[in-house]
């Protein structure tokens, strides 16, 4: 590990929350089940099945979940893990515990891999992506969900306009996230093959900024930032953030608005008879022959 | 330590599929320790009802035993 990218998150703080969380884990995991769902919807829309597949977090009720779905015909012997060993301890499935940042998969080892959630807390994404990418046999596909893009926003926004009446200065509370077009930049760059990545816009409704954060607790999302302030925030920081919330973004009835972005992201690990653009000029039939219409040059020449 | 008659069992596929987290090398199943060896990292990985934890900070040094 020599040139390591920088830390951004404290992991083993990430595996302390879960743990803490792990009992009520199931409680709190509905925008990982929502999810979890269209992963599986768009594991049932490919023609073929996959003989081992393993489930990168998410928590427990994920594979009763599947258990449920079309879906699971498809899918033959099938493994989840956690980073937090008290989280793993109440999976469903042949369980373990470990660090996505450290797959301990063997090369070619696995058909299918799903991470619904837990990526958006690597340090290194595009080497987790690259670690999945082997660990995958050629042709073997991989599907992610995680918070992304505008995800919090109105909550940042608020915590930062309190934080700074209060205090003068803001520091990081809430994490940064990855956009759509990154996911699906960062697969191509991990060697993914016919890589996809969308967005579903979800808006959960609160009676108040300590509904969600005490949500987020139980979710084990609260920010494991590795620079985050030392000094447990203030209560005087998050009334005022709660006042702010309610200001700005309330429904008429009183009930504020949270922003959750769930970036999908899909690939194949690479294989030779997948379908792949042909070199630019390659082409040995003229498409004005095929459409019977008289080619008209418009000065350039392709692949040049 | 709960008696190991009452613990669950690890997944033999899964123990098919591991590799240590640390070398990329093979591990070897220690059933009476309820252990993974990797001999390349020098850690024991232990397996915990059934769960093998395969992370380095939770393993065990083999130098120090």
């Amino acid at each position: 590990m020599t040139d390591t990218p920088p830390r951004l998150f404290d992991r083993q703080l990430l595996a302390r929350r879960r743990n803490r969380a792990a009992p009520k884990l199931a409680d709190y995991n509905f925008l990982v089940r929502r999810a979890f769902e269209d992963m599986c919807d768009r594991v049932d829309s490919i023609t073929r099945d996959f003989d081992r597949a393993a489930i990168l977090g998410g928590g427990p009720g994920l594979v009763d979940e599947l258990g449920t779905h079309p879906a699971a015909a498809k899918i033959g012997w099938l493994t989840q893990s956690d980073l937090a060993a008290d989280v793993a301890a109440s999976l469903e499935a042949p369980a373990l515990c470990l660090d996505e940042e450290a797959l301990p998969f063997a090369e070619e080892s696995l058909d299918l891999v799903l991470a619904p959630w837990g990526l958006h807390w690597t340090n290194d994404l595009p080497g987790a992506l690259v670690q999945i990418n082997h660990a995958l046999k050629p042709d073997g596909f991989f599907a992610a969900a995680l918070l992304g893009g505008n995800t919090l926003t109105e909550l940042r926004q608020c915590l930062m306009t309190a934080e700074s009446e209060l205090t003068g200065g803001a520091a990081a509370r809430v994490s940064p996230y990855a956009g759509t077009f990154d996911m699906a930049a960062l697969l191509q760059r991990a060697g993914f093959a016919m890589p996809v990545a969308d967005v579903d816009r979800v808006t959960v409704r609160y009676d108040n900024a300590f509904a969600l954060m005490n949500d987020l607790r139980g979710m084990g999302e609260t920010s494991i930032l590795a620079d985050r302030p030392q000094k447990p925030a203030s209560r005087a920081l998050f009334v005022r953030t709660a006042q702010l919330y309610a200001e700005k973004f309330a429904d008429p009835n009183g009930r504020i608005r949270a922003s959750f972005d769930i970036i999908h992201a899909a690939g194949w690990a690479p294989h030779p008879d997948q379908p792949k653009p042909k070199r630019p000029g390659s082409a040995t039939h003229r498409l004005a022959d095929a459409l019977g219409v008289k080619e008209k040059s418009l000065g350039e020449k392709a692949g040049k | 330590m709960s008696d190991p008659q009452t613990q669950r069992v690890v997944d033999p596929k899964l123990l098919e599929i591991l590799v240590c987290p640390v070398t990329r090398g093979p591990l070897t199943y220690d059933r009476e320790a309820q252990e993974l060896i990797s001999e390349g990292a020098g850690l024991a990985y232990p397996i915990r009802d059934g769960i093998p934890i395969m992370l380095p900070d939770e393993a065990r040094s083999l130098e120090a035993s």
